[in-house]
């Protein structure tokens, strides 16, 4: 598990991260969000050792980054943000040099990079240099050797940038299986991969978390969900805005044929389609839309970190 | 120390993955090679010895010698693999090791293929061989020396043509000092200083074919300083 605590860090006068505290479990897939520059990066960079934080503690399965960097290291797998690897290396020899030196046992070497080719899905490429290799295999070799030793915490800076959708599918859906028995923390600013994949999401905007929860609970944390109804019959925006679970009941256009579109806010931050569906019957109104849409995380996600929804 | 043998196997190997390491051997050796057989005219000297090759050494590893160490750190930084590497559970001392080591392999491969002159010493006359030997293992003192510096200096850019200016003019004064002390003569203590100081003038006892403990002294404390440098310039990234 990964505990991080008051973690600063201050690059000359530029504040990267600024007494950031949070905590995550054993197995939990945490995905870190926020728009570029917003210290995603520098957080890992702490937590792998890379850099040290100007105050603060970070520690990961109880050792400190700072003051056991090795027994840190060991227990983790890091993919850094653009993927740094040796061009002038094959796949099977780059793999082979990161188990060695990420302390894998002479006799289960080549076991690890099997797997960590037959993982990452490598076989067709291991013999090429890493050099001549597209971005998708690249990243993928930045994953394989992330995986080399089975580390239980995974370190991911953007894992899928760049990479077309179908690849961008493959990684996350390989991030998802890692993520059933170990700690991953994957860090990216498109917002449909925290949802797929992420059992937490942590948004940091300039150097400070802003907001931290499941996917659904931010996004419930929002706006509320909004109920799009259209209807056709009497006193329907009244009766609507006397009832207790709307918040307010916009209409959306003219009518047409009788039928008016309107925008229901509800009151709690649920849906509340069931309610306006017995209200409807109740009043014997014809419906020819009812839809519930809960607001997307890219509305939470502009909202926190340009203070607008 | 294992570790260290790591960083050495993928380093070393990284020389020669590309036509670039082969091609350093190649030149070098020629230039060394049409220094002493051409521009020193060994043939009409008519003396079997290397010390002309071995007077020149010091000139040709100037050029030579920063050129390999140029990229070890450098093109880490530059390509962004330094923060996979020192992420990786390795200690600094050993990374740095490990570079140097396959630095120094890389440098002892091409001397090994500078025997063909001693081989064709032999052939053709009688040369002193424990002058030769003893020229050899200076030449690995020296060029160790070397590359510790450019190692160092490699440390500190992400461009390795930088690195490479940079070392080469760092090693160019510490060559130059050794000849300094002969208009330098006026002020006695700075003569001597200056002559312990320069990489010059230990390198000119062992081509004399002597030893001397304190040449060897000398070389190991320079490799060591700019090795310790080195560690320390890598840890700084995480000094708070």
């Amino acid at each position: 598990m990964i505990h991080v605590e008051g973690l600063t860090k201050r690059y000359g006068t530029a504040l990267a991260i600024d007494n950031i505290s949070f905590d995550i479990n054993q197995g939990e897939v945490v995905g870190l969000l926020g728009p570029n520059g917003a210290g995603k990066t520098t957080t890992m960079k702490i937590l792998t050792c890379f850099i040290s934080a100007t105050a603060g503690r970070a520690s990961i399965n109880g050792f400190d980054t700072f003051d056991e960097p090795l027994k840190v290291k060991e227990q983790i797998g890091y993919l850094p943000e653009s993927c740094p690897l040796y061009h002038d290396m094959d796949v099977a020899t780059y793999l082979e040099f990161a188990a060695e030196a990420r302390g894998v046992a002479a006799d289960k070497r080549k076991r690890a990079v099997e797997k960590a080719i037959s993982d990452c899905d490598l076989g067709k490429v291991t013999r090429k240099l890493i050099g001549h290799l597209s971005k998708g295999y690249r990243q993928r070799v930045g994953l394989a050797q992330a995986l080399i030793h089975d580390p239980s915490v995974l370190i991911l800076d953007e894992p899928t940038s760049g990479l077309d959708p179908n690849q961008i599918r493959d990684i996350l859906k390989l991030i998802d299986s890692l993520g059933v028995e170990k700690t991953v923390i994957h860090s990216t600013h498109i917002l449909g991969e925290v949802e797929a994949t992420s059992d937490r999401v942590l948004i940091i905007n300039n150097g400070h978390i802003v907001a931290q929860g499941t996917p659904q609970e931010l996004m419930a944390r929002s706006s509320g969900t909004t109920v799009f109804l259209t209807v056709k019959g009497q006193d329907v925006q009244a009766a609507l805005g006397a009832a207790p679970f709307v918040k307010k009941a916009e209409r959306l256009g003219e009518a047409v044929n009788g039928f008016q579109r309107l925008a229901i806010q509800s009151a709690e931050a649920r849906d509340v389609s069931l309610e306006i569906f017995k209200l409807a019957v109740q009043k014997e109104w014809l419906v020819s839309e009812l839809r519930a849409e809960t607001a997307s995380l890219e509305d939470v996600f502009a909202k926190l970190t340009r203070g607008q929804a | 120390m294992k570790n260290a043998l790591t960083i050495f196997k993928k380093e070393l190997r990284s020389y020669f993955s590309s036509p670039v390491g082969y091609v350093f051997i190649i030149f070098y050796l020629l230039v060394s090679n049409a220094f002493f057989f051409f521009v020193q005219d060994f043939f009409k000297q008519g003396q079997d010895s290397m010390r002309g090759y071995f007077a020149a050494m010091p000139w040709i590893f100037l050029f030579f010698v920063p050129a390999i160490s140029m990229r070890l750190w450098a093109e880490e930084k530059k390509m962004g693999t330094v923060e996979l590497l020192l992420t990786m559970p390795l200690k600094e001392w050993e990374v740095v090791l490990g570079k140097f080591l396959a630095a120094f392999a890389f440098l002892g491969i091409a001397l090994l293929f500078s025997l063909t002159v001693p081989i064709s010493l032999a052939y053709l006359g009688k040369p002193d061989f424990g002058v030769i030997v003893g020229s050899y293992v200076g030449a690995l003192f020296l060029g160790s020396a070397y590359l510790a510096i450019g190692l160092y200096i490699s440390s500190l850019t992400e461009n390795q043509v930088v690195a490479f200016i940079i070392s080469l003019a760092v090693i160019f004064v510490l060559l130059l000092v050794g000849i300094a002390p002969v208009w330098l003569n006026a002020v006695g203590s700075l003569v001597s200083f200056c002559d312990y100081v320069s990489l010059l003038s230990h390198f000119n006892n062992v081509t004399r074919g002597v030893i001397d403990s304190r040449d060897v002294v000398y070389y190991a404390s320079v490799i060591v300083l700019f090795l310790y440098l080195n560690v320390k310039n890598i840890e700084a990234r995480k000094w708070r």
